[in-house]
């Protein structure tokens, strides 16, 4: 029985890739949802979005749903893939090498960076727990952003942000015709976050983590320590997070210092409770909701039916973000499971979300 | 000589504006576990409701500004009781939740704030006496700061009185230590929660008046920027501690002030660092309970 629904939604998850992955061939019209037919540059590019954030909504739910660590500075480590790569494309190699291998030795340069970023931070911020550990984060984000915007010796650009140096990015990866392709890095992306998300959750490590989110006491007294577990995962979400920063710099061509800020985690927090903190796919589902609201919302924002409201209606519902932060607080408020969990309370009818324990809440 | 006279009073002047914010969310998150993420949008809309009643009045002037100081504090304190009472309190002991709520409330009205009065800052007239400077020890202080540092110490004060010598600062102060037991003696405590919510309320809200004389303007994001370097202060100060945060607004300042001078601009580095620094050696802060 649950082999068989397993199968089922393996394949179901298949499906949908392919699918997602033969869009920009397809000619699919959703008016009101997607600014146009699904082969234009503009949809593929506002969906690649989508799929970029939903990427890193799933890493941060790794952190904050499975191992219950609140960080306010998921942020930094999105902003240190966009701008490490940015940045090693601009300074990186030899005149001489070919292109190919300046780029992939500019994405390698940037994980590793990444990855020693995630540790060192990591290290020190879950010394302490809780509220203080969401402090540290902050903090470190904070510092980040600072160092963005003040740009040092020119490298970030500071508020006008990071333009993508086309030098050494592969041709098939550059313009607006090849957005396509851009669309197909996204979903490679956002399936292969997916992918490692899934196997960290079924792993050892990803079963001590979601122990620790329940009862720390309890997994210490069992001999094992939860502090490795936790450094293990807060790294593997950093580096995915990375992944994804670098993701959006291709398709963005460029990287604005705004992915650094604390706003930005928050954004984050927001996508993540609004799809539901209890399941992997919420994180997704809540990141193309979000996206595509903040998208069209402000399109909304801009028509002449909202121009032609009395100004107590207009000035709130010009402002796409008014409306998302009053639905966020909505959902927090009346519907606990978020997104991805109305199917099970509409099932079990329970007002609460059951898979969300006082624990998760208080953790 | 003049130069640290200078950065030392102009730091406490900042000190006292951090202070005036971090008051509230420290006793905010002593008493009931709450990150309030709202505060600084408190903060806000005190100094554009105060700004806008102060210019109708009389603009530029001692009388003009004390009307918006009264207002700020008027408007700080029921915004921040009707959070409580309307998002936090449904949300009973479920800090992650309250905590969301109050993310939630502060992307809300920021946007809501930048869709009245724009995305730009406003200048605002201030008093003559406030534009001027006053000679100390060779160095020329500018006056708004000793307002600042005399408004801090005022509520400074008249919160630690109130704490001291009243029967509902007992039940805060008793809340904080132990609220089960405080709970278990038949008091409700809840209704302290608003008084609270409040009290820090009124704190923000004449800081918000305030912080648009130090600036010069109002803006949006006005709380925003605040809120972070209050939240820094606080953890630093230990969370739930008066004295702590006092303390802690005055150090934060005077090194920020210090380190953008003398090291290069580098003050919001310098403080975060130090904020690492604090956590990793004394996780409490300052002068927090231990937890």
């Amino acid at each position: 029985m649950t082999r068989n629904k397993t199968l089922w939604l393996a394949v179901g998850g298949v499906l949908l890739v392919v699918l997602l992955a033969v869009l920009p061939l397809l000619a699919i019209e959703i008016p009101g949802v997607l600014p146009g037919p699904t082969y234009t540059p503009g949809t593929l590019q506002l969906i690649a979005y989508a799929m970029l954030i939903a990427a890193l909504a799933l890493s941060y739910r790794m952190m904050f749903g499975l191992a219950g660590l609140l960080s306010f500075g998921h942020a930094l480590f999105f902003a240190a893939g966009a701008y490490g790569l940015g940045m090693t494309l601009d300074a990186f190699g030899p005149a001489e090498w070919p292109s190919e291998l300046i780029f992939l030795g500019s994405i390698v340069v940037t994980l590793a960076a990444g990855f020693v970023l995630a540790a060192t931070v990591g290290a020190l911020a879950l010394r302490v727990t809780g509220i203080s550990f969401a402090m540290v984060t902050l903090a470190f984000a904070q510092a980040g952003s600072v160092l963005i915007r003040r740009n040092p010796g020119g490298a970030t650009g500071g508020d006008e942000g990071l333009a993508l140096d086309i030098e050494h990015v592969p041709g098939a990866l550059v313009g607006v015709l090849n957005t396509r392709n851009l669309y197909w890095v996204a979903l490679g992306v956002l399936v292969f976050v997916y992918l490692v998300v899934l196997w960290v959750e079924q792993s050892r490590a990803g079963h001590v983590a979601a122990a620790t989110r329940e009862n720390e006491l309890r997994v210490r007294v069992l001999g094992l320590r939860p502090y490795n577990v936790k450094l293990l995962i807060f790294i593997v979400a950093s580096v995915l997070a990375a992944v994804a920063g670098m993701g959006y710099l291709l398709l963005q061509s460029g990287a604005a210092p705004r992915v650094a800020t604390a706003d930005f985690t928050l954004t984050l927090l927001v996508i993540v409770v609004l799809g539901g903190v209890g399941y992997r796919w919420g994180a997704i589902v809540g990141g193309i909701v979000y996206t595509l609201l903040d998208q069209r919302l402000t399109a909304l924002a801009g028509s002449e039916f909202i121009a032609g409201l009395p100004a107590v209606l207009r000035v709130p519902l010009s402002e796409p973000l008014f409306i998302l932060g009053t639905l966020f607080i909505l959902v927090v408020l009346f519907l606990p499971g978020g997104i991805a969990g109305i199917p099970q309370r509409i099932r079990s009818g329970r007002a609460s979300h059951p898979a969300e324990s006082e624990e998760v809440a208080d953790a | 000589m003049s130069t640290i006279v200078l950065l030392l009073i102009t730091g406490l002047g900042l000190g006292a504006l951090y202070f005036l914010v971090a008051s509230g969310l420290s006793l905010i998150y002593g008493l009931m576990g709450v990150l309030n993420f709202a505060h600084g949008s408190f903060l806000t809309i005190s100094a554009f409701l105060g700004w806008e009643v102060g210019r109708r009045v009389s603009d530029g002037t001692w009388w003009g500004l004390a009307i918006s100081a009264i207002v700020g504090i008027a408007v700080g304190a029921i915004v921040a009781a009707l959070t409580e009472y309307l998002l936090i309190r449904r949300l009973y002991e479920r800090h992650i939740e309250q905590a969301l709520v109050t993310v939630g409330l502060s992307l809300a009205t920021v946007a809501l704030f930048e869709g009245i009065w724009g995305t730009d800052p406003i200048y605002t007239a201030r008093p003559e006496w406030l534009t001027q400077t006053t000679e100390i020890l060779g160095a020329k202080i500018p006056n708004d700061r000793f307002l600042l540092i005399a408004c801090a110490v005022i509520v400074l004060g008249g919160i630690v009185l109130f704490l001291k010598r009243t029967r509902y600062g007992l039940i805060i102060r008793a809340g904080v230590e132990n609220r089960q037991m405080v709970t278990a003696l038949g008091i409700d405590v809840r209704r302290s929660f608003t008084l609270v919510f409040a009290i820090g309320g009124a704190a923000a809200g004449l800081g918000g008046v305030l912080a648009s004389v130090y600036y010069g303007y109002v803006s949006a994001h006005l709380g925003s920027v605040l809120l972070i370097f209050a939240f820094i202060v606080t953890v630093i100060g230990g969370l739930g501690s008066l004295t702590g945060a006092a303390v802690a607004s005055v150090l934060v300042a005077v090194l920020q002030q210090f380190a953008n001078y003398y090291l290069g601009g580098t003050g919001d580095l310098v403080v975060v660092v130090a904020l690492a620094a604090v956590l990793l050696i004394r996780p409490r802060g300052l002068m927090g309970k231990i937890a």
